[in-house]
């Protein structure tokens, strides 16, 4: 009804002749006055009223409410615009007003009002000259389905060059016909056709309602189209848990790969790690709170400034423990877990007292935000981000320890300490630098794990088992070991979260992982050789 | 380790502070007991309490105490660690004979000093929206039961938005297990079939919500309006959030209702793609009356921190203080005993503007706020209710909507069952 209003206005905008424009004024006259209310019916129907107008200052005003700028003053029902530098414009009549509104309050808004603003902004920019608001108002005519928008859609149809906006067009139209009540079958089952192609689960809804109620013919229609759709949507579903099993495995490959090398190569328990982690995150908000207030241009910088400097900081932080507690204690493993644990909960009471125990917000940059359609996937711009950088911290920790003379000398003396300190490595400064690594790689993943979990005192925490269970079933002292480990495990949690629910799940992969260990002690890929004895 | 030895320290100081104070004012001040965690999980949210009991107790020494004499707050840190918070209050009642406690967030931290708080008759003010189910002499219950939030809530969307699907999300602990039993129950009552519900439970501190937000919006895509009512638990609460908005679920589509996410908890994210999803409370920030104003300045003042919020728990802890205040001036002593008594029927001024009851059955009147999340952090309320007493014993559900609790004598009962007209003696 209120697109009804709308459509009419439209076509009314478009002949507009100079008799009509009084009895229009008057109405927004009218309209104006009734928005300036608490009550959100009102507003709501107010809204209608507006964009039944068709008026170019109505069109204005519904703007600036989706901005939440638009206010009233209750006194005397005055509707103002308010600028972002504070500066008041008449809604009524464009111009500023004679004296600053007294004791103005902003219009409220609810889901209500912000449903009715979507559809008559998206009704009203049907025939805008900008291509990207002319797709918004056709994919809002698709959700809202109605069948008064179809001669308006006719006329955009027509005019319409942009053959990926067309076609959103033409499905938007053949979704009005599905909702109109006088449609023949003929044009149910066209326009059931049309709509199929689009495939998503929102068709599905769209066909439900015709499965259940409509006539043979249509009921026929509509059945094959969402059996089709079911189809597909069953294969995508199984796509999407191997996407999310794959994205949930790097976010457990970061956390756990520095552990891979603290624990994995040179066989300390560090139960710190989480805090190295927590450490990381916590520089990136630090970097972004200097950004925001400094320099907002550079923000989508922030996490790539953030990460050599929490590979910095939680490194550091990683050869300060290592020289003042853990060399005390190589070879006495149980020592070591305790003086870690006391080491993370230290660091942990530490960032409490100092940033308090509340979570720090870490916002997330441009590039990092939203999702894109991946053939019918949606995916999150933030979790694809992690699957590269998980791979690329991956590739890069290989690189270090194949390829570089650090990298050779931290491998001799973890195989042979003895014989590597024959040779000339000062042993105990390639341990703390190895600490140091591991810690350092923590960081790095503190920043990535900033993006999708609370930046807290507690972060740290969450992780610390995932990533030794992580090393442990993959087989100690092994990346690719470790690298495998993480993707099986998020692959299996998510394949089994469906069916089982998220704590069941996880119960599931503890008691299979026990399992594993019985049987294999040493993990997926066991170290051999004399290498093990070391 | 070392928070061992730091709690041991703090104690040994307190102690210390403690035999300082009583050599030279002995009996001369009134022991308030504090029993929030201040260090692990729990400490985000409840070091915010301990800070306003301390504001509220500095205030009323300003005011020239109570009975003439001054309040003393004791501070304790029970550590986010169950047993330890039992151990703490015993310490708080036997030790330092407080005259009355203000703790506990978790309902399992309640349930371990309950037993204490009974045995030892001891004032505990307990400010945190709970699952009911529960009703206790020595317990005053100042935050919501669930049908001063849950259900008014569920009541809000079916009548505003035309909600006919229902997605229950809890984390998988008692008050999400609970208040979603007695939310299906109602929402079964009220015609709901069961196709329509969607239980779903995580685990404390889930962080990967994909295939969550994949599987609500899937159920959302069924040609119904749907909503999710959230009993997620604080640090949950910031990846879902995430998820639900880079997965582009917006209010306008499938709305979320939480009864868990405050001000404080929304401090810690980004959000402008969360605006329109709904919190249930009795009390926002935003509440735009006098007293609020009053209260928040005060606030921003006793913390010296113009950006520190203001929440649900905080103005439970408001007025358990100034009821406990109350009673002990109608009593004229602080002796537990009469202060219970005394406490049922006073009635303090609340932030939203209102008035708060003490009812027999320990459970307060409040109003229940319905807040739709703003781009700043605050919400917008969008509906207000008449006061509504908290009901302890679901009507909902099968075995407790028989019973009721009145601590007046003669009945001085927690669980009365009106059926077969017998008390069932200790309290649960």
């Amino acid at each position: 009804m209120r697109i009804a209003r709308l459509l009419a206005a439209l076509l009314g905008l478009a002949l507009a002749s100079v008799a009509s424009a009084p009895s229009r004024a008057a109405d927004l006259d009218a309209a104006f006055a009734r928005i300036a209310t608490e009550n959100f019916g009102e507003i709501e129907a107010a809204i209608g009223d507006l964009a039944a107008t068709g008026d170019p200052k109505a069109a204005a005003a519904l703007q600036a409410l989706t901005d939440s700028r638009l206010v009233y003053a209750p006194a005397d029902k005055g509707v103002f615009i308010k600028a972002p530098d504070g500066k008041f414009t008449d809604a009524r009549t464009g111009a500023a007003p004679a004296a600053e509104p007294f004791g103005t309050k902003p219009v409220r808004v609810n889901n209500r009002v912000r449903r009715a603003l979507e559809a008559a902004l998206g009704s009203l920019t049907l025939l805008s000259p900008d291509p990207a608001k002319r797709l918004a108002a056709a994919e809002a005519v698709l959700k809202s389905r109605d069948s008064a928008a179809i001669p308006a859609l006719d006329a955009a149809i027509a005019k319409e060059t942009d053959a990926r906006i067309k076609k959103t067009m033409v499905q938007a139209r053949a979704a009005a016909v599905l909702g109109k009540a006088d449609a023949t079958d003929a044009e149910k089952v066209s326009a059931i056709d049309v709509v199929a192609e689009r495939g998503d689960q929102d068709t599905l809804s769209l066909l439900a309602n015709l499965r259940a109620n409509g006539t043979p013919i249509v009921k026929m229609a509509a059945e094959t189209a969402a059996g089709a759709i079911e189809r597909r949507l069953a294969v995508l579903s199984s796509v999407q848990n191997v996407w999310y099993g794959l994205s949930l495995g790097s976010v457990l490959l970061l956390a756990a790969i520095g552990l891979a090398i603290t624990f994995g190569v040179m066989g300390i328990i560090n139960m710190a790690h989480g805090e190295m982690v927590m450490l990381g995150a916590y520089t990136t908000f630090v970097v972004q709170e200097i950004l925001r207030t400094k320099y907002p241009a550079l923000f989508d910088w922030s996490l790539a400034m953030a990460i050599p400097l929490a590979f910095l900081v939680a490194g550091g932080v990683g050869v300060l423990i290592e020289r003042s507690v853990i060399r005390f204690l190589y070879g006495r493993p149980l020592e070591t877990l305790l003086a870690t644990w006391g080491v993370s909960l230290i660091l942990q009471q530490a960032v409490r007292s100092w940033f308090g125990a509340n979570n720090r917000e870490v916002g997330a940059p441009a590039f990092m935000s939203g999702s894109f359609d991946f053939m019918g996937l949606a995916i999150t711009y933030g979790r694809l981000w992690i699957v590269v950088f998980g791979a690329l911290v991956f590739a890069a920790l290989l690189f270090v320890l194949k390829a570089t003379s650090f990298g050779l000398k931290m491998r001799a003396v973890t195989q042979n300490r003895r014989m590597a300190s024959c040779m000339g490595i000062r042993t105990p400064w390639v341990d703390s630098l190895t600490f140091g690594l591991g810690s350092g790689i923590a960081g790095i993943a503190g920043v990535a794990l900033s993006q999708i979990d609370n930046v807290s005192p507690n972060l740290g925490q969450s992780y610390i088992v995932d990533s030794f269970m992580v090393v442990v079933f993959g087989g100690v002292g092994n990346l690719w070991g470790t690298l495998v480990a993480a993707m099986t495990l998020g692959i299996a949690n998510k394949f089994l979260e469906p069916f089982a629910g998220a704590v069941l799940g996880k119960i599931l992969l503890l008691i299979f992982i026990i399992l594993f260990i019985q049987k294999r002690p040493r993990g997926l890929f066991a170290l051999k050789g004399r290498a093990v004895e070391a | 380790m070392s928070l061992r030895f730091k709690s041991f320290v703090a104690a040994a100081a307190v102690a210390a502070g403690v035999t300082l104070a009583s050599a030279g004012a002995q009996a001369q001040t009134i022991k308030v007991g504090i029993l929030h965690s201040l260090s692990g999980t729990m400490a985000i949210s409840e070091t915010t309490l301990k800070d306003v009991m301390l504001m509220l107790i500095d205030e009323q020494n300003k005011k020239g105490g109570l009975l003439g004499k001054k309040l003393e707050a004791v501070v304790v840190d029970p550590a986010s660690n169950w047993p330890l918070f039992a151990e703490k209050a015993k310490e708080l009642l036997l030790k330092d004979k407080v005259a009355a406690t203000f703790g506990c967030w978790t309902s399992v931290s309640r349930k371990s000093v309950l037993p204490v708080f009974e045995e030892n008759n001891g004032i505990l003010f307990y400010p945190v929206q709970y699952e009911g189910e529960e009703s206790s002499k020595n317990i005053f219950y100042t935050g919501a039961a669930p049908n001063q939030q849950a259900i008014p809530a569920v009541d809000y969307l079916a009548e505003n938005e035309k909600v006919q699907r229902w997605v229950l999300a809890g984390t998988d602990y008692v008050y999400p297990r609970t208040t979603n039993k007695i939310l299906e129950a109602y929402l079964k009552s009220k015609g709901v079939k069961s196709e329509d519900i969607m239980i779903n439970y995580t685990p404390f501190g889930h962080s990967d919500w994909q295939t969550i937000v994949a599987d609500i919006k899937k159920f959302g895509s069924a040609g119904k309006k749907t909503a999710v009512v959230s009993t997620i638990n604080g640090d949950a609460n910031v990846p879902f959030y995430k998820e639900l908005g880079n997965q582009g679920v917006k209010a306008t589509d499938i709305p979320v209702v939480a009864f868990s996410v405050g001000e404080e908890e929304l401090a810690g994210i980004d959000t402008k793609p969360l605006v329109g999803h709904l919190a249930a409370w009795n009390y926002f920030q935003s509440v735009d009356v006098p007293v609020n104003k009053t209260f928040i300045d005060q606030w921003k003042a006793y913390t010296k921190n113009p950006k520190r919020v203001t929440n649900d728990p905080m103005e439970a802890h408001v007025i358990g203080f100034n009821m406990w205040v109350k009673a002990v001036e109608k009593a004229g002593t602080t002796d537990t005993s009469a202060v219970i008594d005394a406490l049922v029927g006073v009635t303090v001024p609340n932030l939203s503007g209102g008035y708060s009851a003490m009812m027999p059955n320990h459970h307060i009147t409040k109003p229940v706020l319905i807040g739709e999340i703003k781009a700043d952090g605050q919400f917008s309320i969008v509906q207000q209710t008449a006061q509504v007493v908290g009901d302890e014993w679901s009507d909902y559900l099968e075995g407790s909507k028989d019973l009721i609790s009145d601590w007046r004598a003669p009945m001085t009962c927690g669980n009365f069952n009106v059926k077969t007209g017998k008390c069932g003696g200790a309290s649960k």
